[in-house]
């Protein structure tokens, strides 16, 4: 695969606007106009050459407070790779907006000021990565020019962040020693760090294995029933089947076969596939027999099924201003499937910054992270997180606004064991 | 300032020495790939959801790419949802007749909002005979949303495209005023798209959200996508307005003192005749554009509309009224 999506997670402070710009400037994705802009208004303000923090920052609010407030989505390619940045924001109230960000990302880049070491903020990046599934970290070290370049200072905060990865239980942390203002070891290798033999941060991100996505057992959550229309010929078979239903949606996981056996879940009916078409993993199939299927049922592998059951267990990151607590009641969405549930307890609260868990816990208030089990009217077929993040994910909805005020991941718990 | 854009010249002599988009490039394909199957779930995600969506339709590039991807989500079966053109009114008459051949080719409905219309209804005033109506096409497209009780509409917009846009979700709520709240945006993880909204309100799907102009056209390429003709290289008069080339025509007349001359352009964008501007270029096709854009270093949207070039902030107050 040649696209890596990463996220960026940091404060301003930290220079991660002028590091994301420093990026995309020195990979040439800037334009002319958008240079031309950036120049303009750096001259406004009084400055001199290019802020490149300016290129990122895009709203109003944004720009007058000067802090990241949501995500950001950037696009630069290079020939070795094409990559999608999620900038994300470092103030805690907008931890809702950074787990939006590094929900779709492969890895994420951590970025500290060189002169503080890792902050309260460093250490709840490097947590909320962990518990959405991200074992790829990079800890992007900036400012070195204001500590001299020190090789010490680097290894200072390097070994303190060893720790916590382990903690985390992450595998992969590369860390890189850079500045973002003079773009230092952000592209091209930096002088003034002739003790460091490794990577640049694009070089490291050209070149670090791509996390695999595609799993071995077949996960097809039906998103539509579509009937062919009569006449046109769409269906693969001939006769009967090409009047079939199909069934289609995205792939979960697995590849789909003609003669492969399926379980439709939660009704537990058995058929084989018929027919597939469509480009992976958007696809449509068609099976066997003629069977009662429906939007947000799932077409799994006969033979590995995910479990089915009315619990759920899971880490659950909670975004609203009323808090969760035992007795909830709120809207699951499961892959394709919407579902009334209830929160039936609340187990713990972690504490991102000490990875404690509090197990006096009752509620999960804005921004926290705690164990929560569900019960759900309706069966949800899951896999754990860990081993498929779609069928192993979910949000959770008000049921009065609609709005999206939590995000689960089932049997998640390694962060707070 | 931004000077008129000579990619014949331009072109082999600045950007990267190795181009990224070649006719054999798996790498491009599969990134393509992974792209058309992303949009297809969301256009398939708010059919499934929605009661009534619609999508927004104007002959321009992004939404004809939008109307093959809507194809090829729903087959063998038919695509569930009318198109919408927010007719201006100054389009180019050629991509008009593209729309409705399209369109008929495609079997979908048409729904026409004009600002004609509003215009002669009252319900926005009349910038004149030569004024920009860019602005003013936000009215006609929530009032017909509202008429229609439409409660999603489909976008062609990309990140790449602007600031404001970079931060907009896939799905993008609109209040009963089709209003953005760009600092309480619903969160939006992994692909769970929350597409719920109570009547009055709707959603803005931006399927595309991910493109890039190069994966547009290279998508359109590889895919034989048919585009109105005015895309391509081809003999126009025009005038020169602002470092822009503008085409002459009943509603751009050439101005005191301006010369007008016939001159070799294609078109980046297809809006409003009286601020879209073309490009000197000899790309008679897809593959002939997509070698150029490789080569130019101007944003599509800085070089050819002059209602984005007001303020850095342009987009993002048009957004927040309502504004596709």
């Amino acid at each position: 695969m040649e696209l890596l999506r990463f996220a960026t997670a940091g404060s301003v402070d930290d220079g991660k606007s002028t590091l994301i710009g420093r990026l995309l400037h020195d990979t040439k994705a800037l334009f002319d106009d958008v240079i031309d802009a950036v120049a303009a208004t750096t001259a406004r303000r009084g400055g001199e050459g290019l802020d490149l923090a300016l290129v990122t920052d895009g709203l109003r609010a944004e720009r007058e407070q000067g802090i990241t407030i949501d995500v950001a989505y950037r696009y630069f390619a290079t020939p070795l790779r094409s990559f999608i940045i999620a900038d994300t924001p470092g103030h805690v109230q907008y931890t809702r907006n950074m787990v939006t960000g590094a929900s779709t990302s492969d890895v994420a880049v951590i970025l500290v000021d060189a002169r503080h070491g890792l902050r309260e903020q460093s250490h709840r990046h490097a947590a909320l990565s962990a518990l959405l599934g991200i074992d790829h970290l990079v800890l992007a070290v900036n400012k070195m020019d204001l500590v001299d370049w020190s090789q010490a200072r680097f290894h200072e905060i390097t070994a303190e962040f060893a720790v916590l990865a382990a903690k985390l239980g992450v595998s992969m942390v590369m860390p890189i020693p850079l500045c973002a203002l003079d773009g230092g070891n952000v592209v091209d290798p930096s002088p003034h760090t002739p003790w460091y033999q490794g990577p640049s941060l694009l070089e490291h991100l050209e070149t670090l294995p791509v996390p695999e996505r595609a799993h071995g057992h077949l996960r097809l959550p039906v998103q539509l029933v579509i009937k062919p229309v009569l006449g046109s010929g769409g269906g693969s078979g001939a006769g009967a089947l090409a009047e079939r239903r199909w069934y289609a949606g995205s792939l979960a996981g697995g590849t789909p076969a003609v003669g492969d056996e399926v379980v439709v879940l939660p009704s537990g009916t058995r058929s084989r596939i018929a027919a597939v078409e469509g480009h992976a993993p958007a696809v449509r199939i068609q099976l066997e027999d003629e069977l009662d299927v429906s939007r947000g049922d799932l077409i799994a592998s006969a033979h590995l099924r995910p479990t089915v059951e009315p619990h759920l267990v899971a880490q659950v990151a909670w975004m609203n201003d009323k808090p969760l607590r035992a007795g909830s009641h709120v809207l699951i969405k499961h892959a394709t499937r919407t579902v009334k549930a209830v929160a039936t307890v609340v187990h713990d609260k972690l504490d991102v910054t000490t990875l404690v868990a509090d197990i006096d816990a009752t509620e999960l208030q804005l921004n926290e992270i705690g164990t929560v089990t569900f019960l759900t009217a309706l069966p949800l077929p899951v896999d754990p997180y860990r081993v498929n993040r779609t069928m192993g994910s979910f949000i959770v909805i008000d049921e009065v606004t609609n709005a999206t005020v939590g995000a689960g991941m089932v049997g998640a718990g390694s962060v707070s064991s | 300032m931004i000077s008129a854009i000579d990619l014949t010249h331009d072109a082999g002599q600045s950007g990267r020495a190795e181009p990224l988009h070649r006719r054999h490039d798996r790498a491009a394909d599969q990134r393509l790939a992974e792209l058309e199957a992303h949009a297809i779930f969301v256009i398939r995600e708010v059919a499934a959801e929605c009661e009534r969506p619609v999508l927004l339709f104007s002959g321009g590039k992004d939404s004809v790419v939008m109307l093959h991807l809507a194809r090829l989500a729903f087959e063998p079966g038919v695509i569930p949802f009318p198109v919408m053109h927010v007719d201006t009114g100054h389009n180019f008459p050629e991509v008009i007749e593209f729309r409705d051949a399209l369109v008929a080719e495609f079997g979908v409905r048409l729904v026409v909002a004009g600002v004609q219309d509003a215009i002669d209804q009252g319900r926005v005033p009349d910038p004149g005979p030569t004024g920009s109506r860019n602005r003013l096409q936000t009215e006609p497209l929530l009032h017909e949303i509202n008429r229609s009780s439409f409660d999603a509409a489909f976008g062609g917009a990309r990140r790449d495209e602007d600031k404001a846009r970079a931060k907009e979700r896939v799905l993008s709520f609109r209040d009963a005023f089709g209003q953005w709240d760009p600092k309480n945006q619903r969160p939006e993880l992994w692909r769970l798209y929350n597409a719920r909204v109570r009547p009055g309100e709707h959603l803005r799907a931006f399927p595309l959200s991910d493109w890039t102009e190069l994966d547009i056209w290279r998508y359109i390429a590889v895919n034989d996508v048919d585009l109105p003709a005015m895309y391509y290289s081809h003999r126009r008069e025009v005038v020169e307005r602002d470092g822009m080339l503008l085409a002459t025509g009943p509603f751009t007349p050439p101005a005191a003192g301006e010369l007008a001359f016939e001159e070799t352009v294609r078109y980046r964008t297809v809006g409003d005749m009286t601020c879209t501007g073309a490009v000197r270029s000899p790309a008679t096709d897809a593959w002939g554009v997509l070698a150029e854009i490789e080569q130019s270093r101007i944003t599509e949207r800085g070089a050819t509309r002059a209602d984005d070039r007001f303020s850095e902030a342009a987009m993002e107050d048009r957004k927040r009224e309502g504004y596709f």
